[in-house]
């Protein structure tokens, strides 16, 4: 008997490690966001939250470019998106950029110092074709980034690249032949949050418009003749949700009633704003990113040979808000809000 | 120590084994099965000291080897899958399946790399599964018992069915099947409750975990009840069905005093035999009526009155269906 219990002890210790490593500690913050009972809530670490905190900051602001003087199209040769910007409104977005995409490399990064109007370099095709897509988020998209807007620092942070991103992968080789395909699932991944869902759930559901995410039939029983709606089809937008719950920092119930996951009347508004995220990322991602690809070279590719693409947490970084909501275009309404004409 | 705190055995026989010569006469013609018998204190903590005489037959030769067939193809393909990588193999051993074929082939017969092997990983389970059901029922005719526990174990087999060859017959296509592995079946039981609005609503699987923690409950209480009355020899409860003894009346006074009504050692029996054997019954229905004649079970539960409205639920319509 006595012995019994002395073996139990360093089964005891190890659980404790694993509990230690494993898990959060509490405290842990929940907020009630839907009707009592419901279960619709935000549950925080607070500890996690102030490290996020401190990632999440917004760039320093040097407030609104004077307006007046000549146009930047008028002034410098080959502006082809920025030129309805004054000269000065133009040189201060110009060294913004800098300092939110390449502030160690300088504007080298993209243009030729010696030349500045001259093309060649791909990160000035690129940058130009990520202006046109940041306009149009804030001219288009103000269902999803209301009236905070996104500009380049949103994802780049200082960065070249977004910390976040996806490409297709194969994660790791399958021996092949005759034997059980993996099925792009049943291996845990950045991709998949470390689950044995899908980890291609993004490269189908948020690459194109017209796809399926919604598995649930609207009608109690079976509409007999129609094709099956398979589980596997469930695992692929589980994965998504999934994907967006991380890339967010929030549980299911931040949007949904669980009771019914596709019921609109039974959600928190959230899911409106979210449901426009995902329209906006697969136009982002078929419009501006994917197409990307014959111009990146090969070291910014995917191991498939496709372009870096968006999903929630390129700009989202773990928080529901991207930088708490802070604005980030009133600085250079022109440059990312107006197309040129 | 207070007795009633103790977890293992206090009680162990350690002799010579019982071979069985002679406990049933009967079944005088059939004994003895296997000769090798040993005793282990190890084990007497927590059942009976002696171990074995163990014996497999015909039936139960060919159950084992149908399921480690099963098992192998399973585990090979799961190796296969990363590659070889016995490294990886264990880093990703939970998270490794063997996936059913894509909803695509239907009910025909995939490519062996598409779903094949889990066809015939499966054709193995369902002969082993069968084959020992087979060994369950045999050995109990030869003991002269009743077959109480081959049926209870047929009912775990119906939900076995149900998940792996009926329902997918009746939807048509192998892909409904649950795949092996530790996470993806946990991931295909969440999936499978979403694409079919939340199984809770399924009064079936309703009544399948009423049974499962019914019989979670009922074992609680009839282990406790018999050790707190084994000091009146509460333990020898067939005898006490038919003569009882003191510690029969305390238990059942016990239980009428606190609930009003009691079992009797007879009935809680025949009660724990049936919850058990509900559990996987009723959710055997549960899963069969799923996607075949019900799609979404919180609709249903609403047109059936049991899924109730909240009082002020927010005024959010569908985007995609011009809502907002």
């Amino acid at each position: 008997m006595r012995y019994g219990l002395i073996a139990l002890i360093p089964f005891g210790i190890v659980l404790a490690i694993f509990a230690i490593l494993k898990f959060e500690h509490p405290p842990i913050d929940s907020t009630q966001l839907g009707f009592r009972g419901t279960g619709i809530v935000q549950v925080d670490n607070p500890r996690t939250e102030a490290a996020l905190a401190k990632l999440n900051q917004p760039p320093e602001s040097y407030g609104p470019t004077e307006p007046g003087g000549p146009l930047a199209s008028e002034v410098y040769e080959n502006v082809r998106v920025l030129g309805h910007l004054t000269e000065d409104e133009f040189l201060s977005y110009m060294a913004s950029i800098t300092e939110w995409v390449s502030p160690e490399q300088g504007c080298g990064y993209c243009h030729n110092e010696e030349n500045l109007a001259e093309e060649g370099l791909y990160t000035k095709t690129v940058s130009r074709r990520m202006m046109q897509m940041t306009q149009t988020i804030n001219a288009d998209w103000g269902a999803h980034v209301g009236g905070a807007g996104v500009n380049c620092y949103t994802c780049h942070r200082g960065q070249n690249v977004p910390a976040y991103y996806f490409v297709e992968d194969d994660l790791q080789p399958e021996a092949g032949g005759f034997s059980a395909s993996r099925n792009n699932q049943n291996f845990a991944a950045d991709e998949n949050v470390y689950s044995s869902l899908p980890y291609d759930a993004l490269d189908k559901q948020l690459t194109q418009d017209d796809v399926l995410i919604r598995v649930q039939s609207d009608n109690a029983l079976p509409y007999f003749g129609e094709d099956l709606v398979p589980i596997q089809d469930a695992e692929t937008t589980y994965s998504l949700m999934m994907s967006m719950s991380q890339g967010l920092g929030v549980n299911c119930t931040y949007c949904h009633n669980t009771r019914a996951f596709s019921n609109w009347e039974q959600s928190h508004p959230a899911r409106l704003v979210a449901w426009h995220g995902i329209e906006m990322a697969q136009h982002l991602n078929a419009e501006y990113l994917a197409p990307l690809a014959s111009e990146l070279p090969e070291h910014r590719l995917g191991p498939k040979g496709d372009a870096p693409k968006a999903k929630c947490a390129t700009c989202h970084q773990g928080i529901p808000k991207p930088m708490y909501g802070a604005d980030m275009v009133s600085d250079h309404p022109k440059a990312l809000t107006q197309r040129a004409e | 120590m207070i007795e009633y705190q103790n977890i293992f055995t206090r009680t162990q026989i350690h002799g010579p084994p019982d071979m069985g010569g002679g406990a049933a006469p009967e079944a005088a013609g059939v004994w003895p099965r296997g000769d090798n018998a040993y005793s282990s204190s190890l084990l007497g903590r927590i059942g009976d000291a002696q171990i074995g005489p163990f014996w497999l037959g015909g039936w139960g030769v060919a159950a084992i080897a149908t399921g480690v067939a099963w098992f192998v193809i399973v585990g090979l393909n799961m190796l296969a899958s990363v590659n070889w990588d016995v490294i990886e193999f264990i880093r990703q051993l939970f998270w490794l399946s063997l996936d059913p074929p894509a909803p695509k082939y239907g009910l025909s017969f995939p490519p062996m790399a598409e779903g094949g092997w889990f066809l015939v990983a499966s054709t193995f389970l369902l002969i082993s599964v069968i084959c020992w059901w087979i060994r369950l029922y045999t050995r109990a005719v030869d003991l002269g018992m009743g077959t109480h526990i081959a049926w209870a174990f047929a009912s775990a087999i119906w939900l076995f069915l149900v998940l792996g060859l009926i329902r997918p017959l009746l939807m048509g296509s192998w892909s409904e099947a649950v795949p092996y592995g530790i996470f993806s079946h946990l991931d295909w039981t969440a999936a499978f409750s979403i694409r079919y609005g939340n199984l809770f609503y399924n009064p079936f699987h309703m009544l399948s975990i009423v049974f499962l923690y019914g019989s979670a409950l009922l074992f609680a209480m009839h282990g406790a009840t018999i050790l707190a009355v084994s000091r009146f020899g509460g333990e020898r409860e067939i005898e006490q069905i038919v003569d009882r003894g003191t510690a029969s009346e305390r238990a059942a006074l016990f239980w009428r005093w606190t609930m009003g009504f009691n079992a009797t050692m007879e009935s809680i029996h025949r009660w724990a035999w049936w919850f058990a054997v509900l559990v996987t019954l009723t959710g055997g229905i549960g899963i069969l009526l799923t996607g075949t004649v019900v799609d979404n079970w919180y609709l249903w539960g609403v047109k059936h009155g049991i899924a109730p409205p909240y009082p002020d639920a927010s005024t959010l319509g569908d985007p995609g269906m011009g809502g907002n």
